[in-house]
C-alpha cells in the first residue's frame, strides 16, 4: 500500500522495461567509491590466485596481457540506483584465470589495491559470467574507473565488480567483503534487488 | 578500511513534510517527520520512493543533511536536475502536509560518529556539502571538540548552501573553520580569481597531513578526483580519505 505521491507521474521509456526493479537508465558512467583512485604502474600491476596461505598463480602485466581476451557487451546495475545498456569491455575471462587451478573452495574473497574486497562464490564468476576487463568502450580503462584492470561480473550489482582488482585469495566459507560488512547484501543479484543484508 | 557495520531493518516508513526551506534558486531542504524512525548517523543517506496513481514508482538516494536526533525528524536538501525525474517534483510540486515514503538510514562508511576526537577536514564539491553539513552540525549539538575545516568548492556565491549557518557556527566556535572557493564567479572581495581547487588552496585551506586529520570528500567525479590527488600529493594517507561521488544524472543528494 504504497503512498500516492500527489502530482506526480513519472517519466517512462521503452528501455526502463528491460531494468532491474528500482533501477533507472543512465547514458554516463558515474563512479563510486569509498576512498581517493589509486593509480597503479603497468610494471607494479600483478594478479594473483591464493588459497589463503600459498600463491597459486601469479602473472604480471605482460604475462596476463598474453592471456586469451575477448569483447563482451553487457547491462551493468550500480546499486545506487543506475543502470546503463550496452556497455562494451575486453578482458579475460575468470575460467581463463583458473583454468588449470584444482580447488574445492566453493568462494573467494576479490582483493584490490586501495584494499577494497567484495566477496563471490566460484559458482558466481565461472561459466563465462566474470571477467579481469582492462578496456573500456575500445580505450584503456581510465583509474577512476578501476584501470588498469577491474573485476565485471555484469550479472550482479557492481559493487561486486571490484576497480583495481589485484587477486583472489579462495575460500571454504563464505565471508563479507567491504560494502557487504557494511550492510549490503552478501550475493547482491539485481534482479532480486539484493541492495542490503538484511533482505 | 575496516569499517563498523550498520545493520538496521531497512523498511520503507511513511514520512510526513513539516517545512520546506529554499536553500538556493534551485535546492531546497526538506523537513520531514519519520514514522518509526531509528535514528541516523552523520553522512547517512536514505532512499526516497514516489509513486504515481497508476503504481509506477520512482526511487532516489539523497544524503541526509541534519544532525542526528530523537524526535524523528530528518532534513535532506535537494538540488534540481534540469533533466531530473524525481528532483523537479521535490523541489517544485511538494507541499508541506504531503507524506513520502522513505528508507534509511543506509551507509556505514562515509559516516562522522560522535567518538572520534581526531581532526576533521571535509571537502565539499557542490551540494557534495550535504553529509558534511551533517557531520558539522552532527559535532556541534554533541557538544564535541573535534577541530572541523570545512573547504567547499561552489560556483558562484549564490550557490552557497546553509551560508548563514556555517558562518554562526564557526563565529561562535573558532575550531570549525570554512573557506570557500568559487570556481566561476567570486565575490567582489574575493582575493582569489575563480578557479577549481588546487594545491595552494589545499595548503591554505586544509589540516596539515602532520595533524593526522581524517578527510571526507564529497562532489562530483571529477571533483573528488582532483580533490583526493592533492590531498594525497599533500601527504594525506589514503587510508585517511574517505569519498563519496555523484554522476552528472546520479541524483544522489
Amino acid at each position: 500500500m504504497a503512498i500516492i505521491s500527489r502530482g506526480f507521474a513519472g517519466r517512462r521509456s521503452a528501455a526502463e522495461a528491460k531494468l532491474p526493479p528500482g533501477q533507472y537508465l543512465t547514458t554516463d558512467f558515474p563512479v563510486l567509491s569509498a576512498g581517493p583512485t589509486p593509480h597503479i604502474s603497468l610494471d607494479r600491476w600483478e594478479f594473483t590466485i591464493d588459497d589463503g596461505s600459498r600463491v597459486l598463480k601469479r602473472w604480471d602485466w605482460k604475462s596476463f596481457r598474453e592471456l586469451p581476451s575477448e569483447t563482451i557487451t553487457v547491462d551493468i546495475h550500480c546499486v545506487t540506483r543506475w543502470s546503463k545498456l550496452g556497455t562494451s569491455w575486453e578482458g579475460v575471462s575468470l575460467d581463463v584465470l583458473l583454468a588449470d587451478v584444482k580447488t574445492d573452495s566453493p568462494y573467494a574473497m576479490f582483493r584490490s589495491y586501495g584494499d577494497y574486497t567484495t566477496n563471490l562464490p566460484l559458482k558466481g564468476v565461472l561459466n563465462k559470467q566474470a571477467w579481469v576487463a582492462f578496456k573500456f568502450d575500445g580505450a584503456d580503462l581510465a583509474p577512476e574507473h578501476g584501470g588498469p584492470a577491474r573485476l565485471l561480473v555484469p550479472h550482479l550489482y557492481l559493487w561486486k565488480s571490484a576497480k583495481w582488482v589485484k587477486g583472489m585469495t579462495l575460500m571454504e566459507h563464505d565471508k563479507p567483503g567491504f560494502w557487504e560488512g557494511l550492510g549490503y547484501h552478501i550475493y547482491g543479484d539485481p534482479w532480486l534487488e539484493q541492495r542490503y543484508s538484511d533482505q | 578500511m575496516a569499517g563498523t557495520a550498520v545493520l538496521r531493518p531497512v523498511t520503507w516508513r511513511s514520512a510526513r513534510v513539516v517545512g520546506l526551506r529554499d536553500e538556493t534558486a534551485t535546492a531546497r531542504t526538506i523537513t520531514l517527520v519519520v514514522r518509526d524512525w531509528p535514528g541516523h548517523i552523520a553522512g547517512q543517506h536514505v532512499d526516497v520512493r514516489l509513486t504515481a496513481p497508476d503504481g509506477y514508482s520512482a526511487v532516489r538516494s539523497y544524503s541526509i543533511a541534519s544532525a542526528p536526533n530523537s524526535d524523528g525528524r530528518i532534513e535532506i536538501t535537494v538540488e534540481r536536475l534540469p533533466n531530473g525525474e524525481v528532483s523537479p517534483y521535490l523541489t517544485k510540486e511538494l507541499m508541506v502536509g504531503d507524506d513520502l515514503e522513505l528508507r534509511g538510514p543506509i551507509g556505514g562508511w562515509f559516516v562522522w560518529r560522535r567518538g572520534q576526537t581526531e581532526p576533521i577536514q571535509l571537502v565539499a564539491g557542490g551540494s557534495g556539502i550535504v553529509p558534511l553539513m551533517a557531520m558539522i552540525r552532527s559535532r556541534a549539538s554533541a557538544g564535541s571538540f573535534a577541530p572541523f575545516r570545512l573547504l567547499y568548492s561552489v560556483r558562484e556565491p549564490g550557490a552557497v548552501f546553509y551560508r548563514d549557518e556555517l558562518q554562526a557556527l564557526s563565529d561562535q566556535d573558532h575550531s570549525v573553520i570554512v573557506t570557500y572557493a568559487y570556481t566561476r564567479v567570486t565575490p567582489k572581495d574575493s582575493p582569489r580569481p575563480p578557479g577549481r581547487i588546487d594545491a595552494m588552496l589545499i595548503a591554505a585551506g586544509t589540516w596539515p597531513s602532520d595533524l593526522g586529520p581524517t578527510s571526507y570528500v564529497c562532489g562530483p567525479t571529477s571533483f573528488v578526483e582532483n580533490a583526493t590527488d592533492l590531498l594525497i600529493a599533500a601527504g594525506h594517507g589514503r587510508e585517511n580519505i574517505r569519498t563519496e561521488r555523484f554522476g552528472a544524472t546520479g541524483e544522489r543528494k
